[in-house]
């Protein structure tokens, strides 16, 4: 059977590199960098070079950059921390409605501390509302997180005219973004636009899971939020995932350094696979960006009248897979609140299937799927379609 | 150490005749859930049976607390029938209750064996006043005492026991016979297949798969529930039953209003084909009454209406609250609401028939579904043994 692997939005598979790389690791190299010795101290060597390789792709200094154990801790960290330290300054947070939960669920818990939020509305195609945003930045706002890449629809949000409004309503206000589903995919670089804070994480990039970092701006005041043995400066106790850290350093620099051809590739990809489908295919609607707007990535598709989670799964039966939403709310029966924000008709909230393409995947895969999606959409769409 | 366990067992002492193939029943049902464990021997005298282990007793305790027709298990010593052993283990026993903090206490004797020279009061006299001299912080309570000493004088020994376990009662399994339960993986189904098996009744479960309608985690889930129910049963036959072809037929010829009932008959002609291979002489099923649209009494007349077996449906006189408080004592609960839909959740008519007359029902169901689905579904079903593993129990 075919194994198509179309859902890299929610992991990738590794890079063999990186897995070579990481396996001589966990093998040879396996010193705590804090160990005295001679095996401390090549451990931390490895350390350091993975530190200059992610730096490297934001333009930023080595010691911008800290080791997390993903996503989640480095955006829990940012805007819980940011927010705890300036108490005193101001209790105004400001962020969008299609956030990641794990953004979104730590400013729910400083609301429950006294902080307020503002939670940006988005238009159709997942764009932030800069009119809003503009009415929601004060002078007491400290925090403003907005993602890069919207992780559901590919969307992504207008990072310099955000820049702008920040610089010119909120210049004290720190600065957030959650850079997940965009590292090394589109260029950020944080101090050319005045960002303080962002996020990445490893298994997004075809490294390691549970590894990710915080880029924190040179200067920036951020307490810790796990405490201990002080590794990384004393910003992030706890040992360091050397095997982790090497396989984010290289999975970065691999996917970097072919950024143009991986972005033309991915856009080929992109409009293929959306240029068949609505060619080929009746009633069928993009969520979030059109055309070539948006990450070359991520394409979500709606299926009126069918379950998106029944395609999902005939899909699987043809071995391409792919996912309805975001892997961590696809178990929750409320559905995607992305897709909510963007308002999407009834019809379209439960019928969505995101593609999520990387470099590894070729034209014959694109077209594959697209040949099974013509053949099971209009099947399963007599079956499933309710008769009078 | 303890090394006996001592099982009492309530309604299937009742029985009459029968109670010899019912504790036979029973015997063989202790000695299956205790597979893997050093038991030495099960042996009964009326009323009671006795289990030597040489070895691992709380394990035996918690399996035991799995089978049917037992009331309760206690772990208990035997000593040779002369008080002062008696005394001797008494104390002892009772300074392990005072080490877990129990305060109050009471003996109660049993005399069977009338060839022991001291009658039961006064053995409980004598070993309560051993107690109240040996140990300091322990009163006697004879109303409503924290723990109970229990002495049985039997015919070669004295047994000593205080604490107890609680089982699920019912009858053995297998007397009743054999049944098919309709699983289906929501919260209702495995509870009444537990109810059923707590009459004695043996189940073979049938889950239905739609694929990809339903996902392999639906099915997972199907196992994962069977795990749990193997805990009380012992090795479970699960057949499943590929269902998409059906479905999908239903789907492209018949009426909105009538899907379910369409998927439920066929749901029960293929289970009772499957009750036929495997000698069972009913179908269990979930259903309750007003639950859903289709629950309503002429609803199930009409699904039952296909088969000539009985039909049972031990949730009839439950609402959802008791349900899912049983399934949460069962342990089902927990697997049951994991958010995959199963072929009942996925297919929801609009406007379902609520009383869909028989006549009309089968006139429409004609000719929907080829009798070569059947048998290609038949034909195709996937047999799983599934046993427990005790992990996480």
């Amino acid at each position: 059977m075919k194994d198509i692997y179309l859902d890299n939005c929610a992991t990738t598979r590794v890079h063999p590199q990186v897995a070579a790389a990481m396996m001589s690791v966990l093998r040879e190299a396996y010193g705590n960098p804090s160990s005295a010795h001679r095996r401390g101290q090549a451990a931390e060597e490895l350390v350091k070079k993975a530190r200059r390789q992610v730096a490297r792709v934001f333009r930023a200094k080595p010691e911008e950059i800290l080791f997390t154990s993903g996503g989640t801790e480095s955006n829990n960290w940012a805007v819980l921390e940011t927010a705890r330290a300036r108490i005193r300054r101001g209790r105004r947070l400001v962020t969008t409605r299609v956030e990641h939960l794990s953004v979104l669920r730590v400013i729910q818990r400083l609301e429950a501390e006294g902080f307020t939020a503002t939670y940006l509305p988005v238009d159709k195609y997942g764009q932030v509302d800069l009119a809003a945003l503009a009415a929601a930045l004060s002078p007491d706002t400290i925090l403003v997180s907005i993602m890069h890449v919207n992780n559901e629809v590919g969307s992504i949000m207008p990072l310099a005219d955000i820049a702008g409004l920040i610089k010119q309503k909120a210049p004290q206000a720190i600065w957030h973004v959650d850079a997940v589903q965009s590292f090394a995919k589109l260029p950020l670089y944080p101090h050319e636009l005045g960002i303080d804070l962002v996020s990445i994480s490893a298994h997004k990039i075809m490294g390691p899971k549970g590894v990710g970092a915080l880029f924190v701006r040179e200067g920036l005041n951020l307490p810790p939020l796990l405490v201990g043995g002080g590794q990384e400066a004393g910003s992030r106790s706890g040992t360091e995932n050397v095997p982790g850290i090497v396989g984010l350093g290289l999975a970065a620099e691999l996917l970097w350094e072919r950024l143009t051809e991986n972005s033309i590739h991915l856009a080929r990809l992109k409009a293929r696979l959306s240029q068949r489908v609505l060619a080929e295919i009746p009633d069928v609607c993009v969520n979030g960006p059109q055309d070539s707007n948006g990450a070359a990535h991520i394409l979500n598709l709606s299926f009126p009248g069918l379950k998106g989670e029944v395609l999902l799964h005939a899909l699987e039966d043809k071995g391409i897979y792919v996912a309805t939403g975001a892997a961590c709310s696809s178990r929750r029966p409320e559905g995607s609140h992305v897709l909510q924000a963007l308002e999407l008709e009834t019809r379209r909230l439960n019928a969505s299937i995101r593609f999520c393409f990387s470099p590894e995947n070729t034209v014959e895969e694109i077209d594959y799927t697209a040949d099974c999606l013509a053949e099971i959409v209009p099947k399963l769409r007599r079956i499933m379609m309710n008769k009078i | 150490m303890h090394q006996l366990i001592l099982a009492r067992y309530g309604e299937v002492g009742l029985k009459g005749k029968n109670r010899r193939m019912f504790e036979n029943r029973l015997i063989r049902r202790m000695e299956e859930a205790m597979t893997g464990l050093p038991l030495k021997k099960i042996s009964r005298t009326y009323g009671r049976i006795y289990v030597t282990m040489t070895g691992q007793v709380e394990a035996a305790l918690h399996r035991l607390s799995h089978v049917f027709g037992l009331v309760a298990v206690s772990p208990a010593v035997g000593v040779p029938l002369d008080m002062a052993a008696i005394k001797a283990a008494a104390v002892k026993e009772m300074k392990a209750a005072a080490a877990e903090g129990y305060t109050t206490f009471k003996v109660e004797t049993r005399r069977p064996n009338k060839a022991f020279p001291y009658k039961s009061p006064q053995v409980s006299r004598e070993v309560g006043a051993e107690i109240l001299k040996e140990i300091t912080g322990l009163t006697v309570d004879v109303h409503l005492p924290q723990v109970v000493l229990q002495i049985e004088l039997r015919r070669h020994q004295a047994y000593l026991y205080w604490r107890q376990l609680s089982c699920p009662g019912g009858l053995p399994l297998g007397v009743s016979g054999r049944s098919v339960l309709l699983l289906s993986g929501g919260i209702d189904s495995p509870v009444a297949g537990w109810m059923a098996m707590s009459r004695g009744l043996e189940i073979v479960p049938v889950y239905f798969h739609s694929f990809p309608f339903t996902s392999d985690r639906a099915q997972q889930k199907v196992v994962d529930l069977c795990r749990v129910l193997a805990r009380y049963s012992g090795l479970i036959k699960l057949y499943i039953i590929p269902f998409t072809s059906i479905q999908t037929a239903l789907r492209e010829g018949g009426q909105e209003r009538l899907q379910t009932i369409f998927m439920r008959r066929m749901m029960m002609r293929l289970a009772a084909r499957v009750a036929e291979k495997e000698a069972a002489e009913a179908l269990v099923t979930g259903e309750s009454l007003g639950q859903v649209a289709s629950q309503t009494v002429s609803g199930l007349a009409a699904t039952e209406a296909v088969v000539n077996l009985p039909v049972l449906r031990p949730l009839i006189g439950l609402d959802k609250q008791q349900i899912m408080d049983r399934a949460k004592e069962i342990g089902t609960y927990n697997i049951s609401i994991r958010p995959y839909d199963d072929c009942c959740t996925v297919f929801v008519p609009r406007h379902p028939e609520i009383h869909p007359d028989p006549v009309i029902v089968a006139e429409q169901e004609t000719g929907l579904v080829a009798p070569r689905l059947i048998e290609e579904a038949l034909a195709d079903a996937e047999t799983l043994f599934i046993t427990t593993d005790w992990e996480g129990s």
